[in-house]
C-alpha cells in the first residue's frame, strides 16, 4: 500500500515550501500534503517487551487517512464530504492542528506549521479555528458568555480589560446575538444560540479560516439554515475561508465553491460544486448523490450503494471501494486509481477514467 | 449588520433560568434528613472551634485538674463546689464536657487538614494522569491501584509505627493513606471531561496548558470531587480516631476522641460508662452529620439529575 503513496501524492501539482517569514501572493491559504494519520500507538520498549514474552497482543493500528492532499485557497469555501468514519473529521482536526499527522505536511501560506517553533506555530495558529458539532459540549459550562469569548484575546493581548465589554457586545451582534446575554451561562441559551456562541468564539481571535466540523448537524433544520447563512454573511464580511466538513450533501450544496469527496480514509473525487452535483464522475460519488433524498415524485429505484463502509482496521486491497463498486473489475482489485483530472478542475480517482469508460454510461447501460 | 439579524432578547421564562449554584441549594433543602444533617455538622463544627470559650475547664492544663474529682458520674459537682461536671469525670478528675469538646476540635481538624492536603495532592496528580495519560498515567495509576488494595488502617499503621507519634505525623499518615481516592476520582473525571470540545477549542485559542487545566478542566472535574472529599473527612476522622484508640495516634497529653474512648475503654465493665459512652456518641453524631451531608451532595451533583 505504501508504494501506492508517491503516485497519489505526485498526482497534485505542489509549490515549493516557502521558507518561514516569506509570503507569497498567490497560492493556497492552507495545503495539506500526502497527510496520513494511523491511530493506535506505536508500541514502546515494555509493549514490545510484553508482546515478545506473549502478555500482550500486537495492539490494532487504524489507517483513518491514507495519503490525502488537499489545498484551499483564500475565501474559498471547500466542502468535505464522506460517511461517518471515512476520516473526514481526522482530516478537519489535522487541518487545525488539533491532532498531529502521522506523516505529510500542513503548509499554511506556503510555511510548513509543524516546522516552526512552538511559539510562533502557536501564534500562526490562531488563524485557523474551529467550529464544533456539539453545541453543548463545545462551551466550557463554568464560563459565562462574557469570558468564553474575552479569554484567548486577553490572554493573547488583542484586547486590554477596559475595552473589553465593548468587544463581547461587538462579537455578538456580529453572530446575531443580543450584546445583553454576556453575563449568561452556556446552560441558558438554545442549541442554535450556542452554536452562534462557538462561532462568536472562534471569531475573537480573529481568523482567516474555519473549519467546521458538522457545525449545523445538531441543530434543528429551521436552525440550521440560520446558522449557515451567518457562515455565508460572516465570509462576506470578514472573507474568511472555510473548510466545510458534512455528511449532509444538500448543506455543502449551498455553502462550498468545491466539494472534494473522502472515501475511507482516501479522497476520491474533487470538483467545483455544481460540477460534482451535475457530472459527478466517480462511481461512490455517483451513489451518494443517487441516495440523496428528493421531493420529485417518481419511481425511484434504489440502487444505492450496497453493504457498509468496510472496517479502516483491514481495508481492502486496492481501491478502497472496489467491494461495494458496482463496475469493480479486476485491477480494482489490484491497483490503488490515483487522483486525475477528467475535467479541468475535476478530479477522480477510478479506473474507469484511465480506460475511457464513464461510469454513468455503464450504469445506464 | 442589520437589527433583523439579532435575535430576540430571550423570552422572560428563559432569562429566568436558574443559577447553578441556588439550584444546588434548592435541591439540597428538598430532603430534611440533609438539612438536618447540616445542621448537626455546624453545630459540631462551631463546638469544636469555639471549645476553648465553651468548656468550662481546660482539659490539657494540669493544674485545673484534680485528681480527687477522678471517675464522677454525669452531674456531680467538683471537689471545691465551683463547677458542676455535666458528662462526669475521667480517672484524672478531668471534665468529660471539656475533653469531649477539645477531642472535637483535635479531630476535626486532623480530619480536615488531612483531607485537603491530600485533595490538592491527589487532584493535581490525577489531573495530570488524566489530561496527559501515557506513561506518567499507567504508573501513577499503578502505584493506586497497588495501595488501595491494602487497608488503609494498615498503610497509616506502618506510616506511624516509623514516623512515631504526633499530630503532624498522623496528618502525614493520613494523607498517604487517603491521596489514592482523589487521585482516581480526578483522574476518571478529567479524562472525561478533557475529551469534550471545549477543551480542544481551548487549546486552538491558544491558551496556555496549565490554564486549560486548571480554569477549563479542573472546575468541570470538581463535583465528584466534592463527594469524595466529603466523605474521606469522615473516613479520616475515624481512620484518626481507629488509630489514637490503639494508641498509635496522638499522644495522650493531647486526647483526640479515639483517645478518650480509648481511656475508658478499661472502666465500661465497672459500670463507669461515661468516660467511654460520651466521646463516642461525640464522634458518632460527628461521622454521620458527615455522612447525612455527603450522602445529599452525591444526589445533588450527580450529572444525571442536573440535566433535568
Amino acid at each position: 500500500m505504501s508504494a501506492q503513496q508517491p503516485i497519489q501524492a505526485a498526482a497534485l501539482q505542489q509549490a515549493p515550501v516557502n521558507t518561514p517569514g516569506s509570503e507569497p501572493a498567490t497560492g493556497p491559504l492552507l495545503e495539506l500534503r500526502s497527510i496520513r494519520k494511523t491511530f493506535g500507538a506505536q508500541p514502546d520498549w515494555l509493549e514490545r517487551l510484553g508482546q515478545r514474552l506473549g502478555w500482550l497482543q500486537p495492539a490494532a493500528t487504524v489507517q483513518a487517512l491514507d495519503g490525502v492532499s488537499l489545498s484551499i485557497a483564500r475565501g474559498e469555501v471547500v466542502g468535505l464530504v464522506g460517511e461517518s468514519g471515512c476520516g473526514k473529521s481526522t482530516l478537519g482536526r489535522i487541518a487545525v492542528g488539533l491532532h498531529a499527522p502521522s506523516s505529510g505536511q500542513r503548509l499554511w501560506r506556503g510555511t510548513d506549521l509543524d516546522a516552526l517553533p512552538e511559539a510562533e506555530r502557536r501564534r500562526v495558529g490562531l488563524g485557523i479555528q474551529m467550529i464544533f458539532q456539539d453545541p453543548y459540549a463545545s462551551l466550557n459550562p463554568r464560563l459565562r458568555v462574557r469570558d468564553l469569548l474575552a479569554e484567548a484575546p486577553r490572554v493573547h493581548g488583542l484586547i486590554d480589560r477596559p475595552q473589553q465589554a465593548d468587544f463581547v457586545a461587538a462579537l455578538l451582534r456580529q453572530v446575531g446575538l443580543d450584546p445583553a446575554v454576556a453575563d449568561r451561562f452556556p446552560h441558558q441559551f438554545s442549541g442554535g444560540q450556542r452554536a452562534r456562541v462557538g462561532i462568536a468564539r472562534a471569531l475573537a481571535v480573529k481568523p482567516e479560516f474555519l473549519v467546521c466540523d458538522e457545525a449545523v448537524a445538531a441543530l434543528d433544520v429551521s436552525i440550521q439554515a440560520q446558522v449557515l447563512n451567518l457562515f455565508m454573511r460572516l465570509r462576506e464580511e470578514l472573507g474568511l475561508t472555510y473548510l466545510f466538513i458534512s455528511h449532509d450533501l444538500g448543506v455543502v450544496r449551498h455553502l462550498s465553491d468545491r466539494v472534494a469527496i473522502m472515501y475511507l480514509g482516501r479522497i476520491v473525487e474533487s470538483a467545483p460544486t455544481a460540477e460534482i452535483f451535475s457530472r459527478p464522475a466517480h462511481p461512490y460519488t455517483q451513489g451518494l448523490l443517487a441516495e440523496a433524498p428528493t421531493l420529485k415524485v417518481e419511481k425511484k429505484r434504489f440502487l444505492a450503494i450496497r453493504g457498509e463502509l468496510p472496517s479502516p482496521l483491514a481495508p481492502p486491497r486496492g481501491c478502497h471501494f472496489h467491494p461495494r463498486c458496482p463496475h469493480a473489475f479486476e485491477r480494482c482489485r489490484e491497483e490503488v486509481p490515483m487522483l486525475g483530472e477528467v475535467a479541468p478542475g475535476h478530479v477522480s480517482a477510478c479506473h474507469l477514467h484511465a480506460i475511457g469508460v464513464e461510469a454513468s454510461s455503464v450504469s445506464e447501460g | 449588520m442589520s437589527e433583523a439579524n439579532i435575535l430576540p432578547t430571550a423570552s422572560p421564562a428563559e432569562a429566568d433560568v436558574e443559577r447553578p449554584l441556588r439550584r444546588l441549594v434548592r435541591m439540597y433543602a428538598e430532603s430534611r434528613v440533609a438539612l438536618f444533617g447540616l445542621a448537626l455538622l455546624l453545630v459540631v463544627i462551631l463546638a469544636a472551634l469555639f471549645a476553648p470559650w465553651l468548656a468550662p475547664q481546660n482539659p490539657y492544663d494540669l493544674m485545673q485538674l484534680d485528681m480527687l474529682d477522678g471517675r464522677l458520674p454525669p452531674g456531680s459537682a467538683s471537689g471545691d463546689g465551683r463547677l458542676t461536671y455535666l458528662l462526669g469525670t475521667d480517672e484524672q478528675g478531668r471534665d468529660m464536657l471539656s475533653a469531649i469538646l477539645y477531642g472535637l476540635r483535635i479531630s476535626v481538624g486532623v480530619g480536615v487538614v488531612a483531607t485537603l492536603m491530600a485533595l490538592a495532592i491527589g487532584m493535581a496528580l490525577g489531573l495530570a494522569a488524566g489530561y496527559f495519560g501515557g506513561r506518567f498515567d499507567a504508573i501513577l495509576m499503578r502505584i493506586a491501584d497497588i495501595q488501595l488494595s491494602f487497608p488503609s488502617i494498615l498503610v497509616a499503621m506502618i506510616l506511624l509505627a516509623l514516623f512515631g507519634q504526633g499530630i503532624d505525623k498522623i496528618v502525614i499518615a493520613l494523607v498517604a493513606a487517603q491521596w489514592a481516592y482523589y487521585a482516581r476520582t480526578t483522574r476518571s473525571a478529567a479524562l472525561v471531561e478533557g475529551r469534550k470540545e471545549y477543551i480542544e477549542a481551548a487549546r486552538l485559542l491558544g491558551l496556555s496548558t496549565p490554564r486549560i487545566l486548571f480554569r477549563h478542566l479542573l472546575p468541570n472535574c470538581l463535583p465528584p470531587l466534592i463527594v469524595v472529599a466529603a466523605l474521606q473527612v469522615a473516613a479520616a476522622i475515624a481512620l484518626e480516631a481507629t488509630l489514637s484508640f490503639l494508641g498509635l495516634g496522638l499522644p495522650v497529653t493531647e486526647p483526640s476522641l479515639g483517645l478518650l474512648i480509648a481511656n475508658g475503654f478499661q472502666y465500661l465493665y465497672s459500670g463507669r460508662y461515661w468516660i467511654s459512652v460520651f466521646p463516642g456518641v461525640a464522634l458518632l453524631l460527628l461521622i454521620l452529620a458527615i455522612n447525612l451531608v455527603a450522602d445529599q451532595l452525591r444526589d445533588v451533583l450527580n450529572p444525571r439529575l442536573q440535566s433535568q
